[in-house]
């Protein structure tokens, strides 16, 4: 049989013998990203829909883990820097060929929003809070007085953050398993339904339990309808993108992604939300901890899958 | 001016000459290279073809690495070469992830490092250090608008072809078969 070898002399750090340019903090911070995405996205919608006392946990405590979640996650991006002492030319430029300079700006914005929104609830944790100085008072009346557009604000740049980690890989075409538009979408959704397991997992009241349980199911059900559609295109494409298929079907990543992302972290409580909305009492405890698990390895075997799939020549 | 170069695969022996003057030439760090030799051997024993490439960045006309650069640390000057600039680079790695030539790499001081066609030789009227060095002259350099360049002469006169084309990139290292 004609057979093809290939030798390289090239043995640079982090590039050879396959791209190994990302390491943990990356997924991390897209996981951390998506999940503040989720959690603000929530808060902002029922806020606006005027539901704010009847969905406290969503409008008023959970948006806590987002700025959280943020400075943790631009932290993790820090640190995987090779350049750190230079971060700030991020903020000298605006480029919108590139994911990562509009992404940057979006996080700025996003993350400082969500400051603004603890700030104005910080009395669900802290009933006697207060501001001390006269400015900080005034600041406050300011934003209470503007918090519908501050929701508006929120609302937007929590689906532009949810949908820029996902562009964010699906811009390079030398990583033939990231180049797929359906990654936007995917990693919004991964990221809505971690911030509703969020939600599930922190809210004392039954029937927002069961409002975000049921949102929950949905957004599990266009993930896994995503993931099949994702790989019909891959199927359906190229020869470099049958390969990058051929990673979860049958290659090195097939058992983490289909046992770690699919089955523990979608179609599992997918069916135990079922159960919970048929009726039967499950602990929120268990599918809300196996969703956000999920999402997490998600973008951990995608971050790592992608950047073994390549160009052969 | 759109500056190109040609690699002979027929006539390059593959002694890694231009690797070592390209580190010597422009002080890359130990254990790295912008430019290396890929030995491709094609066909069923004992009918066996070897091709031999002396690769590096293709200077791209549409350059994955530029267009997704968030600080324009990556960037294109004279003649369509691709340069970093070492103190707007974050060391974001972005670069490095959309070539799918893998032509970058990160420095060990952090910013990305990779191929510069030897602007600076090239400026003074030089040819890059790679293309001056080699010992079977395989390689060939210049200016595809001045229709008397090297290169220009042997790509008229001889078939070529780049490196995965597919990809969109419009790569400008041209290989003789």
């Amino acid at each position: 049989m004609n057979e093809e070898l290939i030798i390289s002399g090239r043995e640079n750090l982090m590039v050879d013998p396959q791209l190994h340019i990302w390491h943990w903090p990356i997924p991390l911070y897209l996981f951390l990203g998506g999940l503040a995405a989720g959690v603000l996205f929530f808060a902002a919608l029922y806020y606006l829909m005027g539901k704010e006392e009847q969905y406290r946990t969503a409008v008023r405590r959970v948006p806590f883990i987002a700025p959280i979640a943020l400075v943790l996650g631009l932290a993790a991006l820090f640190y995987d820097l090779n350049h750190k002492a230079f971060f700030w030319q991020l903020y000298t430029t605006i480029r919108l060929e590139s994911p990562m300079s509009w992404g940057a700006w979006t996080l700025l914005v996003i993350t400082i929003a969500s400051f603004i929104w603890c700030a104005l609830h910080i009395r669900e944790f802290f009933p006697k809070w207060d501001w001390k100085y006269r400015w900080l008072k005034d600041l406050e009346s300011f934003f209470n007085r503007y918090k519908k557009p501050l929701a508006w604000v929120m609302l937007i740049f929590a689906i532009i953050t949810g949908v820029y980690t996902g562009i964010l890989l699906s811009a390079f075409n030398a990583r033939p398993l990231w180049n797929t538009s359906v990654l936007g979408p995917l990693f919004l959704a991964s990221g809505l339904s971690a911030g509703a397991a969020a939600i599930v997992l922190s809210s004392k009241n039954r029937e927002e339990r069961l409002l975000f349980t049921k949102i929950d199911l949905i957004i599990l059900g266009t993930e896994l309808f995503l993931i099949i559609h994702m790989f019909m295109g891959f199927l359906a494409s190229t020869q470099v993108q049958i390969e990058a298929a051929q990673l979860f079907l049958g290659g090195p990543y097939t058992m983490v992604f289909w046992i770690f992302v699919v089955i523990l972290g979608i179609i599992i409580p997918g069916v135990l939300d079922l159960m919970e909305l048929g009726g039967r009492h499950i602990p929120a405890l268990i599918p809300g901890v196996l969703v956000l698990m999920g999402s997490f390895a998600f973008r951990f075997v995608f971050v790592f899958a992608g950047q073994v799939s390549r160009w052969l020549y | 001016m759109r500056y190109a170069m040609a690699v002979d695969t027929r006539k390059c022996v593959g002694c890694s000459d231009c690797v070592v003057a390209c580190q010597t030439e422009n002080n890359v760090p130990i254990g790295f290279c912008r430019d290396w030799v890929v030995e491709v051997i094609d066909g069923t024993y004992p009918q066996l073809e070897i091709e031999l490439r002396s690769e590096r960045c293709n200077h791209c006309d549409n350059a994955p690495c530029v267009r997704c650069c968030p600080t324009g640390a990556s960037h294109i000057v004279e003649g369509g070469v691709v340069l970093v600039k070492p103190n707007k680079c974050i060391g974001c790695g972005a670069c490095i992830a959309s070539c799918p030539y893998d032509a970058r790499f990160p420095h060990p001081k952090g910013y990305v490092d990779k191929c510069t066609f030897c602007i600076h030789r090239v400026r003074e009227g030089m040819k890059p250090a790679c293309v001056a060095v080699c010992p079977t002259k395989c390689m060939y350099f210049g200016d595809l608008e001045d229709p008397n360049s090297d290169v220009s002469v042997v790509l008229k006169k001889r078939k070529y072809k780049t490196l995965i084309p597919e990809a969109g990139t419009k790569p400008q290292l041209y290989f003789l078969i």
